[in-house]
């Protein structure tokens, strides 16, 4: 009995070409095992070398294959075929960034704005090496541990209409990111931090869609985040009223 | 901010998509979303009531009368019944969405999410309760 296939759509881009992207569909197998990727690297393997699109670990860790599928931003190492089938499974690059080829996104924006929010321990003051390390409790741990998860894929900038429309804005997993040092307690740079964000393109720009969250595979929560940080900016900005009024 | 990308400034044409004006029909997600940012008019709208309200109590009687027998009119009631509808559903996912802004913590102890969301809900009905009773004493 011949085995049972699907077809996958891959939105193409070739530069040389200088034409719009088109969509090429490859009969790929239908097996209970293999994931969107797994159909990806089947095409190049076996149907069409040229295609092109990122991959690494395989495992929901490196955060490289992120792609549309069916219109959702996900992994394609954790989006099986069979949740798909009978299928068409339309694969598009991911939304809201600028297409280098085929599946592959240019990333240069998003890595800037991780940079942006000074996503390291800013310390007032260093410690000397001998006085040993920063302590730090469970519990002041869990306040941030979530955070800490992102894997950097960008399916939350892909999900969030905001980042679309005003490609400006910090977005999700960098604001989330910052609010992961700001809520450590061995990092003294949220002041720092909120000079920076505090702003139009920063915390105030998101509008509260919730699709960043929906989206993220390692359940960082970055819409959370983002109204946890607009909180601290509201009383940031009150403090600062009332420090002035009583000068 | 200023993206930097100097390192690929010879790289091959990308190819960047325009995000269309009705960007928002493609999911239910979305369309939600943009009907709750609607229903913000019917707070605004309220908000505006209530000052002209203000307004034509300051001015006297008959100017209370007046808007009064404006609101009376058939058409606003259903203005206004809308208007009602939508301002609860944006207080009420409002409310609902208050334990992702706020975490308390007692101690090693985190208030969990129903309690937060409860103690707004008991905020608004605590102070429903007395412009009420302020209305019904005075």
């Amino acid at each position: 009995m011949a085995e049972e296939t699907i077809t996958i759509e891959v939105l193409r881009y070739l530069p040389e070409d200088g034409a719009e992207p088109v969509l090429q569909e490859y009969e790929v197998p239908l097996r209970a095992d293999w994931v969107v990727l797994d159909a990806l690297n089947h095409i190049k393997d076996h149907i069409d070398g040229t295609l092109s699109y990122r991959w690494s670990c395989r495992m929901g860790v490196c955060g490289s294959c992120g792609m549309m599928v069916n219109g959702e931003p996900v992994l394609t190492c954790a989006a099986f075929l069979t949740k798909f089938a009978p299928g068409p499974i339309r694969v598009e690059p991911l939304d809201h960034f600028p297409v280098v080829r085929d599946l592959v996104v240019e990333m240069t924006d998003f890595v800037d704005k991780i940079k942006h929010v000074k996503p390291w321990v800013i310390r007032e003051e260093e410690k000397p090496l001998e006085e040993g390390e920063f302590k730090q409790t469970p519990a002041e741990l869990s306040d941030f541990k979530a955070y800490t998860m992102c894997i950097n894929c960008m399916l939350c900038y892909s999900a969030c209409p905001v980042y679309g429309l005003e490609p400006g804005f910090t977005g999700p997993a960098a604001l989330a990111l910052a609010q992961r040092y700001n809520l450590d307690n061995r990092d003294e740079g949220n002041d720092e931090r909120m000079e920076l964000l505090s702003n139009d393109e920063g915390i105030w720009s998101c509008t509260m869609v919730g699709e960043c969250s929906e989206a993220c595979p390692k359940g960082v929560d970055p819409a959370g985040a983002i109204q946890r940080y607009k909180l601290a900016g509201a009383a940031d900005w009150w403090k600062s009223l009332i420090m002035k009024k009583g000068r | 901010m200023e993206t930097k990308t100097g390192y690929t400034l010879h790289h091959p044409k990308w190819h960047r998509e325009d995000k269309p004006i009705f960007w928002w029909v493609k999911r239910w997600v979305y369309i939600g979303f943009i009907f709750r940012e609607l229903t913000s008019v019917a707070i605004a709208y309220f908000a505006i009531l209530m000052i002209l309200a203000y307004r034509a109590l300051q001015s006297g009687p008959e100017a209370y009368a007046e808007l009064m027998g404006c609101l009376s009119h058939p058409a606003m009631i259903v203005i206004n019944v809308l208007a009602l509808g939508a301002a609860l559903y944006h207080s009420i996912t409002w409310f609902n969405l208050s334990p992702k802004a706020m975490v308390v913590r007692l101690g090693n102890w985190r208030v969990p999410d129903i309690m937060i969301a409860g103690g707004n809900y008991a905020g608004w009905l605590f102070i429903s309760a007395v412009i009420t009773a302020a209305y019904i004493l005075g």
